[in-house]
């Protein structure tokens, strides 16, 4: 007999509707409306209704299966659905139109720490934390040994995780995470936290969730290298459909390549992702690369990032990092590693010009992460690939590096003869 | 220590599909019982952590309206007691009156104070009024323990009615689930009904016979009755007063309809936007 697919998904659609001023979240908007819809009706006049607000289809016509023990990368640009697709699969939100069924038990983990609170202990946390993600308190005692250990907060069980490093406070998050049991666990992008060390182990223990076989797992990560090292399948997700999906190498490859096709020096982000994203405090509208203007080794780099505020934020630092077209970080600059923090009043609308002197990066392709968060751990807004550039070589550029592009970083360093030890 | 009810049997087959209203729901709000206490248990932790005067907030309060009201309705605008202490009165009719408006406010405010975990992981959405109402229920017990000595020593000692309150206090928690179901999914979608959850308790503490005996309004006893708590504060002042003031059974009627309707409504509201709090909220 056949075993049937752990999940299938059919023709799945997902519509949000924008309005044009932001959210219509006031009763008087409300009221406003409903007098204009029955002026409208009265006049026969919807066309100027209906321009007020757009639909928007995070997800189209979608349709794929997943078996047991299959470990599924979802990949795709900003913005293709994935992150729509987690929320349907998480029963966070309904499809509009088409179904999906899962057989088993889900767990999803779309952010690390849903639920934290600062004025609990760690202990406290581990339980609360777990409640929330679906455990049972016997099954929570049962692991709790497991999941401090792998944290390592020993020393730390009864401190508020207030006062907890943002480090600490990722490990003990994912730790509780890692150890819930369930049929399906469907992980966002929550690896892109901790050190590097930590990265790994997360990693590790997904894979060995993976490998256990009965177990299946769909994973969404910017970071092509992870999802061609952990997953054995892969589904490409452009604009709410379905670009193809199979053996995961195969698919990450064509990604890839398609990705080559272009090229741009401007990137609008303002109609990008979920609601929550639009209704944030804070939003990156728009990034201007380079001026328009190839882009050269060692000479200066420059991109400009537009942002608007909806409410105050304090402490902001930005980011930006370089990748490696599959997603691999090879470079960030942070604005408060070089002291810079902003505090920006509510509906501030505003641009900062990012600048390298000696842009670093050897030729080749390499795609741009950005984002800007407010004091250590508070993400206000992250665009991860959020754009592509190529590296031309320039005067400074050896020749070797120009015969062997792809090269990442091509830095300086001391070189001396030195004699024999 | 075996865990029993975990349904994660590979044979459960969740379907999603727009507008399907889930065929387990209930089933699954009891499987989530032990989130509902978590929750609660932590708003009373955060609270009492982070006040320095901790559990006395919840004597202190009760304590001064008690005597500003009967200080108001009893000596200046001389309402008959019955020969009641004024203090004692206001004080049988404070209880329920603390543990409603607690309730209510708190489960207003639960979905968009919780928005956070609402955006991010599944779990009945019902859960979170509902830890709401716990909380409320724990303040009450403080309340309680240090009222019913105090009513002793005033010379007023608990009766057999006492075993009666607690289905004053259920009718308490459910009209205030009720009212409390309608804000919460109306405040969602419309943040400015945080601001009627206020004066509607600015409003209430009056229409409610906190300060007065309905028994000596007999005009205006079944125009009172509409508004459910009175019955629950007639109630509670029959528990605890010793049957010292009369209880109406047509109040009490009127009342239970009322209460069933809200909360009737209340339910169908909630479930009906509930699928959809993500997208908004």
């Amino acid at each position: 007999m056949a075993e049937l697919p752990v999940i299938a998904v059919e023709h799945l659609s997902k519509r949000y509707v924008i309005g044009h001023a932001g959210q219509q979240d006031t009763l008087r908007d409300t009221l406003a409306h409903g007098v204009k819809g029955i002026w409208s009706a009265l006049l026969r006049q919807n066309e100027a209704r209906r321009s007020t607000k757009e639909d928007f289809w995070a997800l189209r016509d979608l349709s794929f299966e997943v078996q047991r023990g299959e470990v599924v990368g979802i990949i795709g640009r900003n913005g293709a659905g994935k992150s729509t697709l987690l929320k349907i699969l998480s029963r966070i939100t309904e499809p509009t139109e088409g179904r999906v069924s899962i057989r088993g038990r889900v767990a999803s983990l779309l952010e690390v720490g849903t639920g934290f609170h600062p004025e609990l202990s760690g202990r406290e946390n581990i339980f609360l934390n777990g409640a929330i993600l679906g455990m049972r308190r016997a099954e929570i005692r049962r692991k709790f040994d497991e999941i401090v250990a792998f944290a390592e907060v020993e020393q730390f069980l009864d401190t508020p995780v207030k006062h907890y490093s943002s480090g600490m406070y990722v490990r003990l998050a994912f730790a509780v995470a890692a150890h819930l049991e369930p049929e399906v666990l469907v992980v966002d992008e929550v690896l892109a936290v901790g050190d590097y060390a930590f990265q790994k182990k997360c990693l590790g223990k997904i894979s060995a969730i993976a490998s256990e076989g009965s177990r299946t797992v769909l994973f969404v990560s910017h970071n092509l290298g992870s999802v061609t090292g952990l997953c054995n399948k892969a589904v490409w997700l452009t604009e709410g459909r379905l670009r193809t999906t199979g053996p995961a190498a195969a698919v990450v490859l064509d990604y890839v390549r398609s990705q080559s096709e272009q090229t741009r020096s401007d990137y609008d982000f303002e109609n990008l992702g979920s609601t929550e994203r639009l209704a944030g405090r804070f939003l990156i509208r728009s990034l201007r690369i380079n001026d328009g203007l190839p882009v050269t080794h060692r000479q200066p780099f420059q991109v400009r990032l537009q942002f608007r505020t909806r409410a105050a934020v304090e402490g902001v630092a930005f980011g930006l990092a370089f990748c490696t077209p599959d997603g691999t970080r090879l470079a960030t600059y942070d604005s408060d590693f070089a002291g810079q923090r902003r505090t920006y009043p509510a509906h501030h609308e505003g641009w900062i010009d990012f600048l390298i002197d000696d842009l670093p990066l050897g030729p080749g392709r390499y795609s741009l992460d950005c984002g800007a968060r407010s004091g250590d751990v508070t993400g206000l807004d992250y665009l991860p690939g959020c754009g592509t550039i190529d590296v031309n070589p320039g005067p400074g550029t050896s020749a070797g590096a120009v015969q062997i592009p792809g090269g990442g970083l091509r830095l300086q360093a001391h070189w001396t003869d030195s004699p024999a030890p | 220590m075996t865990d029993v009810s975990t349904p994660a049997s590979g044979s459960d087959v969740v379907v999603l599909e727009a507008g399907r209203s889930e065929s387990h729901y209930w089933r699954n709000l009891w499987h989530y019982r032990e989130l509902l206490l978590f929750l609660a248990w932590r708003d009373i932790k955060v609270r009492y952590k982070q006040a320095a005067l901790g559990v006395a907030w919840a004597v202190i309060q009760p304590v001064t309206q008690t005597f500003l009201l009967a200080f108001v309705f009893g000596k200046l605008a001389k309402m008959p007691a019955g020969g009641i202490p004024y203090p004692l009165l206001v004080l049988a009719g404070l209880l329920p009156w603390q543990l409603f408006s607690s309730a209510f406010s708190g489960a207003g405010n639960s979905l968009v104070g919780n928005s956070h975990l609402i955006s991010k992981v599944y779990f009945p959405r019902l859960l979170m009024p509902l830890s709401a109402l716990a909380v409320a229920l724990v303040d009450l017990a403080i309340m309680l323990v240090l009222a019913v000595p105090a009513f002793a020593l005033a010379g007023i000692p608990p009766s057999w009615r006492l075993l009666l309150l607690p289905l004053f206090i259920l009718g308490a928690l459910l009209i205030a689930l009720g009212a409390g179901l309608w804000i919460t999914a109306l405040t969602v979608k419309f943040r400015d009904f945080r601001f009627i959850t206020p004066f509607l308790l600015q409003v209430g503490v009056f229409v409610t016979p906190v300060g007065y005996r309905t028994d000596f309004l007999p005009n205006w006893r079944d125009l009172l009755a509409l508004n459910p708590l009175t019955s629950v504060v007639d109630g509670f002042r029959w528990c605890l007063l010793r049957g010292e003031t009369d209880f109406n059974a047509t109040s009490l009627v009127i009342s239970l309809l009322v209460t069933v309707g809200l909360l009737g409504t209340g339910l169908w509201y909630f479930r009906k936007v509930e699928r959809q709090f993500a997208d908004v909220i």
